[in-house]
């Protein structure tokens, strides 16, 4: 086990902020595309963004902001150049990565960015809100992996909420580092990756709707759901494709490694998003 | 009322919690669960997990209940009062059908929001469902024929739950704390008679949880207190980009803004239970529902 890199920085605060518009015939335009170190972005394609890290980390004590905004009729895509590394930092606070995406009617966005991997020691918060009109398509990747090899997690609260319209769709929160949480067969088992996707939007169902088994139960159909909203799960190994209540899909996948957990959210995903 | 607290969590209540395994009956069956230190484990997180969200959820709508018993006392400043506030800004919100009813289904909808497993939520429906009919007969309450008018399938469980409590007489962190309690109790009654354990030993390992069942509760009910969310914005479990209390327009959220508390309610979540919860509805021979 390898000591966390001596960084005499201090403790950072960040803001960036992406923001698409409609540009000259419905084309998607980066309107807003501000980078602040370590939240570095790059356009990477004609609405695709890499985000780069241009430090170590987040350390403990840093305050990190993304804000996105989808304009209406548009697409995005928000990409990671590589894995980000959770460390401690010089102060005992936490590190805190706060991510607000709004997307608007008929947009859509795409944000897969690579895992995050919690080195020993860390403490480390995630927020990610996200706001969506009802027809609104988001693809939005989630992965957590519990220390490098070899190595005991840090801590890490990383909270998810979705409202599509001011109603709720999702609010999770995946806890790692806390002695009620690690072993327990209710919650990761012997897993040492776990991550989600969340899939909205109009195709989101059908190749899901060919594995439903039969006619919905004991749930209403929302209204507004589409009709063909599948209202079971579909499982494969160690992951599990979920309808949500409302408008949406969950694929929720465990895994012993950062490798396998990506095979089997891609696996969720394809049924979810064809 | 503490006595009504007891027979509100007793397992004698006939409301069909005794044929909920929550998660064990998969977990044994794959292997997961074999013996008393599994189960302490497994015990442990669904307290730390969905115990937390169940008892936070009920003492909200214990919280809201309670609020709706007490609404021939104008002094005390309601729940529903200011979540009718918060939620009369945006247009879109305006016109509906007024409080309670609205309310019950807001607060069930956080619920689902929280359960993203179909075969979990339509557990918590089911289990909500004829507690709600048992508890209308034992504590008539209009408490209770609301939230039956307001969410016919089922509210879920734990919504049902702090509505009961309200009924009941029993204050929020009652409500919790009969959450946390049934969160572990039925799981390790089920073990018992799955893997044929010594239930003094199960019931040790309840013992050994006791004061952890106390504390969730306590957190849970903190959370759900609404003067919480809405005068205390820095503790909530999302953090708060601002320490410093500088208010940026630009992480200002209508979806988030209004009802504070209940959306800032924990949403622990616990993978594994859900993907048992799933295995378990394609397994064939179940003694347990879920």
């Amino acid at each position: 086990m390898t000591a966390p890199p001596l960084d005499t920085r201090s403790s950072v605060r960040a803001h960036a902020a992406i923001r698409t518009e409609r540009g000259p015939g419905g084309r998607t335009r980066l309107e807003t595309l501000r980078s602040d170190p370590p939240l570095t972005l790059r356009q990477t394609g004609p609405d695709v963004v890499h985000l780069v890290s241009t430090a170590a980390g987040p350390l403990g004590g840093d305050r990190l902001v993304l804000d996105v905004a989808v304009a209406p009729g548009t697409t995005l895509e928000v990409r990671s150049i590589a894995s980000t590394l959770v460390l401690p930092g010089p102060c005992a606070a936490d590190s805190v990565m706060l991510v607000t995406a709004r997307v608007g009617a008929g947009a859509s966005l795409r944000f897969v960015p690579e895992p995050t991997v919690l080195a020993a020691g860390c403490s480390h918060r995630v927020a990610v809100r996200l706001s969506l009109a009802r027809d609104a398509a988001v693809f939005w990747r989630e992965e957590i992996v519990f220390g490098r090899h070899g190595e005991r997690p840090g801590r890490c609260r990383s909270r998810f909420d979705a409202v599509v319209d001011g109603t709720p769709l999702l609010r999770q929160e995946l806890v790692v580092g806390e002695p009620a949480m690690d072993g327990s067969p209710a919650v990761y088992g012997t897993a040492r990756c776990v991550g989600s996707t969340l899939v909205t939007g109009y195709g989101a169902f059908p190749a899901m709707h060919n594995h439903g088994d039969g006619p919905p139960r004991g749930e209403h159909a929302q209204a507004g759901a589409p009709e063909s909203a599948p209202r079971r799960a579909v499982l494969g190994d160690g992951c599990a494709v979920l309808p949500l209540a409302g408008p949406g899909v969950l694929v929720s996948a465990l895994a012993d490694d950062a490798v396998q957990l990506r095979e089997r959210l891609q696996w969720g995903e394809a049924l979810a998003a064809p | 009322m503490d006595a009504a607290l007891l027979l509100l969590a007793d397992s004698r209540l006939p409301a069909g919690g005794h044929a909920h395994s929550g998660g064990v009956e998969e977990a044994v069956r794959v292997g997961a669960v074999t013996g008393p230190d599994d189960l302490a484990r497994f015990l442990r997180g669904r307290l730390a997990t969905a115990g937390l969200v169940a008892a936070a959820l009920a003492a909200a709508a214990c919280e809201l209940g309670s609020s709706v018993i007490d609404a021939a006392a104008p002094a005390r400043r309601r729940p529903a009062d200011l979540a009718s506030e918060s939620t009369g800004g945006g247009p879109e919100r305006t016109g509906g059908p007024p409080e309670p009813i609205a309310l019950w289904r807001r607060l069930d909808a956080e619920a689902d929001a929280r359960t993203s497993s179909p075969a979990q939520r339509e557990a918590a429906r089911t289990q909500g469902r004829l507690l709600v009919r048992t508890a209308r007969r034992i504590w008539p309450s209009p408490v209770l024929e609301t939230l039956a008018g307001a969410v016919p399938e089922g509210a879920h469980h734990p919504i049902a739950l702090g509505a009961a409590a309200a009924a009941a007489g029993c204050d929020p962190g009652q409500a919790a704390l009969a959450a946390t309690y049934s969160s572990v109790t039925g799981p390790a009654t089920a073990a018992v008679r799955l893997l044929g354990l010594d239930p003094v030993t199960v019931h040790r390992l309840l013992a050994d949880l006791a004061p952890s069942l106390d504390e969730t509760a306590r957190a849970a009910h903190t959370a759900a207190r609404p003067e919480r969310g809405a005068a205390d914005p820095e503790s909530r479990w999302t953090p708060h980009p601002d320490g410093e209390g500088t208010a940026d327009p630009d992480l200002a959220d209508p979806g988030f803004a209004g009802d504070a508390w209940w959306a800032a309610l924990p949403a622990a979540a616990a993978p594994a239970l859900d993907l048992l919860a799933e295995n378990h509805l394609k397994a064939g021979t179940r003694l347990f529902v879920s």
